[in-house]
């Protein structure tokens, strides 16, 4: 039996009916196309399936989606405003802090969500901010350099 | 003012706004019209027969579209050496007898992942299990069970290696070693699990989208396997999540999907779950190492013996690769006058092991460096004197194996010794060990045995100047595209916007072995400059005839301008020649073909990396427990085309060879992989990764494009070897066994702690 699920995705409200045991990825991914955000295990131990609700980061892989009933998600999609990318975005570029590509977007997700609730983090405080969502590739430091180029104000938001 | 004006700069990859984005598209995210859900039913013994499969429940099943198994296959066996039939030992869909906890026996397509998945439960297979064997030691016994038919003592294949005169040697040496080590199983861990989509059409033509370090092995492995022309078949790369060696074989992922496909005309894909990806893809090779190692008083190295026997698992796989680089990277990075080596791969009933970045190389550098420092302590030499003494230099032999050009071995000992010295002392329960290195910018070895060249490239260029760069190079995520958009940019003399990569599309693109072996720099590098060398000829002979000054001016191109080389501010805009190129030719684009296969290079690489590294552990004595603190490596990789791309291989690299020296590992109850998770397989996360530091190294290889070597495989090798020796020196324990855990540590502290009593 469907039940209905009311919610906001990057700002635009979505009103839909989905299986009570649909996980919120699956929702996102699956019936909105937002494929940037990614599974990696299926089980909240890689973070590649990262996003926000009402301003936290979340694991939608380990989340069903009613739960995110009346809630407010952002996912990698709703990062860049229009076409100018986020501050994050920009030092990710500039820093070569990604490769293959895959654990991008939750990584990005998990940050934004860091900065959120702490703008001036330390490289302690980055490092815990991440810690729940593996790189096989860079080895982290280049993604930290990048949020601490942010932190320390060299990309502006566009407005 | 460097000579370059693309290379050596830091650049935003190519593949960088769509990755940032979210809107790269993976395999994993393709979606087709009509498309169905595969899932793969995989053998729950480590060996049985299968007696008999009932597929009829699973086929009533609402939603399922159809069931295989073996019998819908043509029934032949693959494997990547393929100039030994007797090497391709691997059927996918297991006909008669399965050999480890994994091998697939069937496969299901449905309308989605959760009706496919239900089906599996429906299949009833009937098996005989069969008496197995786990340890290479055991399987190599008369009495241990056969796991290939004709296959004596289980023994897959071995490989020996030789020169000099090795006992004569050992009688000469005033001090020798002899030591045992275990290198213990690693999996890859990409973050997308194989996966793929294969469209079998009605007109007899086959799509492949696929997560792959190959598209070229993929295509003619799927033409062997399906009987299908190659020319059929087209494989197609999208931005893949990761390889690292799992990804050029043909898969439980891409094969099951195939024969759905062509039963049904629909297209199937096949994700395989996290625990598939831990129990059912290939691994990094575990290995049974004994040294012996003999030098002079004064350390000068005479003499090495290797013997190694690996846990091959049930297939070949590139595991006879690893047993053959193995035992040739065990005398790196060294200049031994005798040497001895012998290898044996042992099939067992557990998953089958393979490549994996470094590809039996981390395993050579952890042993014989540990040795090597042993070695050193034993005469009282310090661990970069000996090091010094006998590595290798530039233009040496390796005796009847290799010719190494250039080799920036010395240079990297003088920085790495200036860092140690500057680091100054050390508080307490603080060691730095240090791990020299050596790896291969790719492989010369064809066991595949393409019949094409080993890397290739077209190049074309449109009338409004921007260049086509047709490559089979397969972006894995180390950034093959940009580093070959950047060569080919700096050689046609444009900007690096003004390129446009096509890789790893076997439809469009010429064929390439793919990303492995540190090749795609070095060899895929070439053909692209090459090709574009091509291109840059065809428009120079345009600017020669409309400037006509003297024939002995030579012209060339640089930042857009064609240009008088002698007279540079004599010259006319590269974007006008190529429009007058085009009219001049009736309207047809200029393209340009370049190809590389190495000749004349030896038996195993045309050009060798370098690098030392470093890494300073602090241990706790009461646990055992020790945290990683900083990693400084000087890696020589010839010139450096991409020197972002640079540091996130190096960094990137510790990650993951630090985990391999730190804590990961694959525990095994009768060949059942014990933690085939995420949250129980442990690796390096954020809080655990060392601070990383780079030591710039100048060197130039003659063979490779604009000097440049590899920079990815190589920094796999040094980690574990320099961790293992930190310990040591920071509380004077020594860990013989990969991974060096905290419960081996306090174990082997506790046993000192005895003796000293």
């Amino acid at each position: 039996m469907k039940k209905e699920l009311k919610f906001k995705v990057n700002g635009q409200p979505y009103d839909i009916y989905v299986k009570p045991k649909t996980l919120l990825v699956e929702v996102l991914r699956d019936h909105l196309g937002l494929t940037g955000t990614k599974r990696g295990c299926n089980s909240s131990s890689c973070g590649a399936c990262t996003v926000m609700l009402n301003g936290m980061a979340v694991k939608s892989c380990s989340m069903l989606a009613l739960q995110a009933n009346g809630a407010d998600i952002m996912t990698v999609e709703g990062l860049a405003k229009g076409n100018k990318l986020h501050p994050l975005q920009e030092a990710f570029l500039d820093h070569g802090s990604y490769q293959c590509g895959f654990c991008t977007s939750g990584m990005l997700m998990a940050l934004r969500a860091l900065l959120e609730e702490n703008p001036k983090p330390t490289k302690e405080q980055i490092k815990e901010g991440i810690d729940g969502n593996i790189c096989r590739c860079t080895g982290y430091n280049s993604i930290i350099r990048a949020v601490t180029a942010v932190v320390k104000g060299e990309y502006k938001e566009a407005k | 003012m460097s000579k370059y004006s693309v290379i050596g700069t830091r650049v935003h990859r190519v593949d960088g706004p769509e990755k940032v984005t979210g809107s790269a598209k993976y395999t994993f995210d393709l979606v087709l019209p009509g498309m169905l859900y595969g899932k793969v039913l995989r053998s729950p013994y480590p060996h049985a027969k299968i007696l008999k499969i009932d597929a009829r429940k699973a086929k009533r099943l609402v939603g399922v579209k159809a069931v295989i198994t073996g019998k819908d296959t043509i029934g032949r066996k693959q494997g990547i050496w393929r100039r030994f039939p007797e090497l391709c030992d691997e059927e996918i869909l297991c006909r008669e007898k399965v050999r480890y906890i994994g091998d697939p026996v069937a496969a299901v397509a449905a309308i989605d992942e959760d009706t496919a998945e239900e089906a599996l439960d429906l299949i009833d297979v009937e098996y005989e299990p069969l008496p197995a064997v786990f340890d290479p030691l055991e399987a190599i016994k008369e009495d241990a069970p056969q796991i290939h038919d004709g296959v004596e003592l289980n023994i897959n294949i071995n490989r020996h290696i030789e020169w000099g005169d090795v006992d004569e040697a050992f009688e000469k040496c005033d001090h020798i070693r002899e030591d045992q080590y275990k290198c213990c199983p690693q999996a890859h861990v990409c973050m997308e699990t194989h996966d793929a989509v294969v469209s079998y059409d009605y007109g007899g033509k086959m799509t492949v989208w696929t997560s792959t370090q190959s598209s070229y092995y993929i295509q003619r492995l799927m033409a062997d396997m399906t009987g299908l022309r190659e020319g059929d078949i087209r494989v197609i790369k999208p931005p893949t999540g990761g390889g690292f060696g799992s990804k050029f074989e043909l898969d439980s992922a891409q094969f099951p999907a195939a024969i759905l496909s062509m039963k049904l005309c629909k297209p199937i894909k096949i994700v395989l779950s996290r625990e598939e990806e831990f129990t059912a893809t290939k691994r990094r090779t575990p290995m049974y190492y004994y040294l012996k190692l003999g030098a002079k008083k004064d350390g000068t190295l005479l003499a090495k013996e290797a013997r190694v026997i690996t846990e091959g698992g049930a297939y070949t796989a590139m595991g006879a690769t690893a047993l053959y680089l193995t035992g040739f990277f065990s005398s790196f990075p060294y200049k031994y006058p005798n040497y001895r080596y012998d290898g044996y791969r042992a099939y067992t009933n557990t998953a089958p092991t393979s490549a994996m970045r470094g590809f039996g190389a981390p395993q050579s550098t952890f042993v014989g460096e540990s040795q090597l420092d042993m070695m050193a302590e034993d005469l009282g030499i310090d661990p970069i004197e000996i090091r010094r003494k006998n590595g290798m230099t530039p233009n040496y032999e390796v005796p009847g194996q290799a010719f190494i050009q250039s080799c920036g071995l010395h240079q990297c000992l003088d920085k790495i010794e200036t860092h140690i010295k500057e680091r100054g002392k050390l508080p307490p329960n603080h060691g730095i060990g240090v791990s020299a290195y050596g790896f291969m910018s790719g492989g010369i070895f064809n066991w595949f045995d393409t019949p094409y060249a080993f890397s290739a490239a077209v190049v074309r260029i449109n009338v409004d100047g921007k260049v086509d760069l047709f490559t089979g190079a397969c972006d894995i995520g180390q950034g093959s595209d940009t580093t070959l958009s950047m060569i080919c940019a700096e050689e046609l003399g444009v900007k690096l916007e003004d390129i446009r990569i096509h890789a790893a599309d076997t439809g469009i693109c010429p064929p390439d072995l793919g990303a492995w072996g540190s090749r795609e720099t070095l060899m895929n590098g070439n053909a692209v400059k090459r090709a574009a060398a091509d291109c840059k000829r065809q428009l120079l002979e345009v600017a020669a005839a409309k400037m006509a000054p003297n024939i002995v001016y030579d012209f060339d191109i640089k930042d857009c301008w064609v240009h008088l080389v002698d007279r540079p501010e004599r010259g006319v805009s590269y974007y006008d020649i190529v429009k007058e190129a085009i009219r001049g030719r009736d309207g047809n684009a200029i393209m340009g073909r370049g190809y590389y296969t190495p000749h004349r290079k030896g038996m195993i690489s045309p050009a060798y990396s370098f690098g030392v590294q470093v890494a300073e552990v602090e241990v706790d004595p009461e646990t055992g427990r020790y945290k990683l603190i900083n990693v400084t490596t000087a890696h020589e990789s010839g010139t450096v085309i991409n020197p972002v791309g640079i540091e996130g291989q190096l960094e990137g690299a510790i990650m993951m060879a630090g985990g391999y020296g730190f804590c990961e590992d694959q525990p095994m109850d009768e060949g059942k992989i014990l933690n085939p998770s995420i949250a129980d397989y442990k690796l390096i996360r954020s809080l655990d990764m060392p601070e990383t530091e780079i030591l710039e190294i100048d060197t130039y290889e003659p063979e490779g494009p604009f000097g440049a070597k590899e920079a990815g495989e190589g920094l796999t090798n040094p980690t574990a070897g320099a961790i293992g020796n930190a310990v040591y020196k920071a509380v004077g324990v020594r860990i013989n066994d990969l991974p060096i855990t905290p419960e081996k540590v306090l174990r082997a502290l506790k046993e000192k702690q005895k003796k000293s009593k």
